[in-house]
């Protein structure tokens, strides 16, 4: 199994990517193209624990979301390393409509990046091939604080500065 | 000024531990080259022609005597003894060694200084009016805004990928001052008509290879909404704007491609859809802000001192250079003074460390301790009580800092060109000194009244050609330089870019295309209240070409 970023931990990946024709064994929690979602998604629930959907990072997530809502893991992609159209989505995906499943980030990611992404609300960092996973999860740690809300809850500076008179 | 406080300086510091380490990695073998140049660029650190470069932000121009103080010393001990002050109110260090940067990064973090967010596809350094606080013309001053967006854009989570740079600047001034319209936002601090502050914003401007004016997307933003509507026009941007060429990666081209009233529509969409209560400025945050704004203690008796009148009658070289480098100020008894970083034989914007030191303390005793840098490359002392002027004037004379020519044809803006910079296609610091070797006598430059030339050494257009009175902008043809002109180009409230005079001109044909470019200007012009961009626009190239190009010219016959 792949060894993914889960919270604070390094942890061997539970979840499949099915590969484009293959099913789902029985009681697998399986990831599918959001392709295949949409023409399967009878199918894929009847077969699998459970189904999450990959998300390219391309989509409008705002017009996506009736599709999408409920799923207990969405997966957002980095197709290249500085090509950050997904912390968009991800932040909708969690501050407007609130979505409480696994959001996991996918792709040519390295360690400098994902301090960020878990600000945008990346439960799961899926760190490209030969990344140094202790590395990563260090780098979680590069900031102790930050200036804007974000989808990790933290307040906006100018009002915890409030607080702070 | 604004004075951190422990969360600012916790997030300096930790940048400059994350860079060292990152640094380190890189020169292990850790960090590919790749990798390491989009986390280099955030830091301000460019690989150039014969060294790194280093940028370091210098937030809306404001610099504190402590903080040039510090400037000097990285100049004298990581550099070559000099800087230089770019187009974007910072300052560059041409020779720092990789290995040392991340020391260099400590140092500054002791004076709240850094270099985030330089370059790199981010939000960059946020600009404004050099003269913010002390203008006449100005409604309020934008520094609070400034800091509070500069707060709000360093280390965005979600805009630190974007398709491409970013650049903020503000003005409140009826001047605008600080080129708002050829910025990627330009925000424009202004009241309604019920009284009330808010923000004009203009979106889509910038200069570079498709230069554009900004087109206005909202008239009329409340004053508690600045970051929301920021934040709703960079997710629009960061979601649509084009990744697949670079050259088409600005919001100016988004803009320019999605049209500009459904370009509003998307942005306006998305700020109806914000939930803006973890944005929202309340009355008690700008006020907090504004407070590290105060102005500082002017004295009420420098008013009615007279001594400038008394002096300027006195000696007329010191009159030569009140003229043009002092600029009037809101209190009465005080002036902002303009420190030319324009004197014949340094390249435009350069400033060595003794002068960066010299100039500490003359801030700290005629000044308030403070200076500022302005998007034309020269420094601004801005609370000069009138009494001190005069002294302050020999020392900055003393200095080679007082080339009375602020606003005239020899104070140029002008890149580092391939003298330094590796996306250069021709230098620009030769043709300036060229130009300046043309144009020294002071009574004819000021005889020939305010004029902007702009040079840039490649189509990036770091030195704002295309905004440029005269525009000078280098290009490489067949592995020479040439030199591409325009005029009329402006990047105040009559912002326009400059029109293409025809084909490039050789090396040694530039600088004396400028004198004749000035010749028919002279020519033209109804009186000498007409300046050159109010005749250009009257009379049109066709007479600059005819002289530009005029037969007889062996150059321009033999091309």
């Amino acid at each position: 199994m792949n060894r993914i970023i889960r919270g604070d931990a390094v942890v061997a990946d539970d979840w499949r990517t099915l590969a484009d024709d293959a099913q789902p064994a029985a009681g697998a929690k399986v990831i599918v193209p959001l392709q295949r979602w949409r023409e399967q998604r009878a199918t894929l629930l009847a077969a699998a624990a459970a189904v999450g959907v990959r998300i390219p990072n391309t989509e409008d997530v705002d017009t996506l979301w009736p599709e999408i809502a409920g799923r207990p893991l969405l997966a957002l992609e980095w197709p290249k390393y500085g090509d950050g159209r997904a912390h968009s989505q991800a932040q909708i995906l969690r501050r407007r409509f609130g979505f409480k499943g696994e959001l996991r980030a996918v792709g040519e990611i390295g360690r400098d990046l994902v301090f960020h992404l878990r600000r945008c609300g990346f439960d799961v960092i899926v760190p490209r091939a030969g990344e140094n996973l202790a590395g990563c999860l260090q780098a979680l740690q590069d900031f102790s604080t930050a200036y804007q809300p974000a989808a990790d809850g933290i307040a906006a500076v100018f009002a915890r500065r409030r607080r702070a008179v | 000024m604004y004075r951190y406080d422990e969360i600012d300086q916790a997030l300096v510091n930790q940048r400059v531990a994350q860079f060292r380490d990152q640094t380190r990695r890189y020169l292990a073998g850790q960090l590919s080259d790749e990798d390491f140049r989009g986390l280099r660029l955030r830091n301000g650190l460019y690989i150039q022609r014969f060294a790194p470069m280093l940028r370091i932000s210098i937030p809306y121009g404001l610099l504190a005597s402590r903080q040039l103080r510090m400037l000097a010393h990285v100049a004298r001990t990581y550099d070559k003894g000099y800087g230089h002050f770019s187009t974007r109110q910072n300052i560059q260090f041409n020779w720092p060694k990789l290995e040392q940067v991340p020391d260099i990064l400590a140092e500054l973090a002791t004076v709240q200084m850094h270099s985030i967010q330089t370059s790199g596809n981010c939000i960059r350094n946020i600009t404004t009016d050099h003269l913010a606080g002390v203008a006449r013309d100005e409604l309020i001053d934008p520094r609070p805004y400034c800091e509070l967006t500069r707060q709000w854009a360093t280390f965005h989570p979600e805009f630190n990928w974007l398709p491409r740079k970013f650049k903020f600047a503000f003005s409140s001034s009826t001047s605008d001052r600080a080129a708002t319209r050829v910025h990627d936002i330009g925000v424009h601090i202004v009241r309604n008509a019920a009284g009330e502050l808010g923000y004009t914003f203009y979106v889509g401007g910038g200069l570079g290879r498709m230069p554009m004016i900004g087109h206005q997307i909202n008239a009329f933003v409340p004053e508690s909404e600045l970051l929301n509507y920021s934040e709703a026009i960079l997710r629009v941007y960061n979601r649509l704007g084009r990744r697949d060429n670079i050259h088409r990666a600005r919001i100016k081209v988004l803009v320019k491609e999605t049209g500009v009233d459904a370009f509003r529509e998307l942005v306006e969409t998305e700020y109806a859809r914000l939930d803006k209560a973890p944005l929202r400025l309340l009355p008690e945050d700008l006020e907090r802000m504004r407070a590290h704004f105060v102005p500082p203690p002017y004295d009420a008796a420098a008013a009615g001192d007279g001594s400038l009148a008394k002096m300027t009658a006195a000696d007329p070289r010191f009159a030569s250079w009140a003229r043009r480098n002092l600029h009037p100020h809101r209190v009465p008894g005080y002036h902002a003074v303009f420190v030319s970083l324009k004197a014949n034989g340094m390249a435009p914007g350069d400033v060595t460390a003794e002068q960066m030191d010299a100039l500490a303390d003359l801030a700290d005793r005629y000044s308030f301790g403070e200076a500022r840098s302005t998007h034309d490359q020269n420094l601004v002392l801005a609370d000069v009580a009138e009494r001190d002027v005069y002294a302050l004037w020999q020392e900055l004379s003393a200095l080679d800092l007082a080339t009375p020519n602020i606003g005239l044809i020899t104070d140029m803006i002008c890149c580092p060109g391939l003298d330094f910079c590796s996306l250069a296609n021709a230098g620009s610091i030769g043709v300036a000194q060229d130009i300046f070797d043309l144009f020294e006598d002071l009574d004819y430059q000021h005889d020939v009244g305010p004029i902007k030339i702009k040079m840039s050494g490649c189509m990036n257009g770091c030195g704002h050609h295309s905004v440029g009175h005269i525009g000078i902008l280098g290009v490489d043809k067949h592995g020479q330089e040439w030199y591409q002109v325009t005029l009329g180009g402006s990047a105040e409230n009559d912002a326009a870019l400059g029109d293409r005079s025809g084909r490039a001109l050789a090396r040694d044909e530039i600088a004396g295309a400028v004198q004749r470019i000035v010749e028919t200007y002279l020519e033209q012009r109804l009186s000498e209240d007409e300046n050159f961009l109010q005749c250009y626009r009257r009379v049109g190239m066709a007479p600059f070409k005819e002289r530009i190009y005029a037969k007889g010219d062996a150059a321009a016959e033999a091309a």
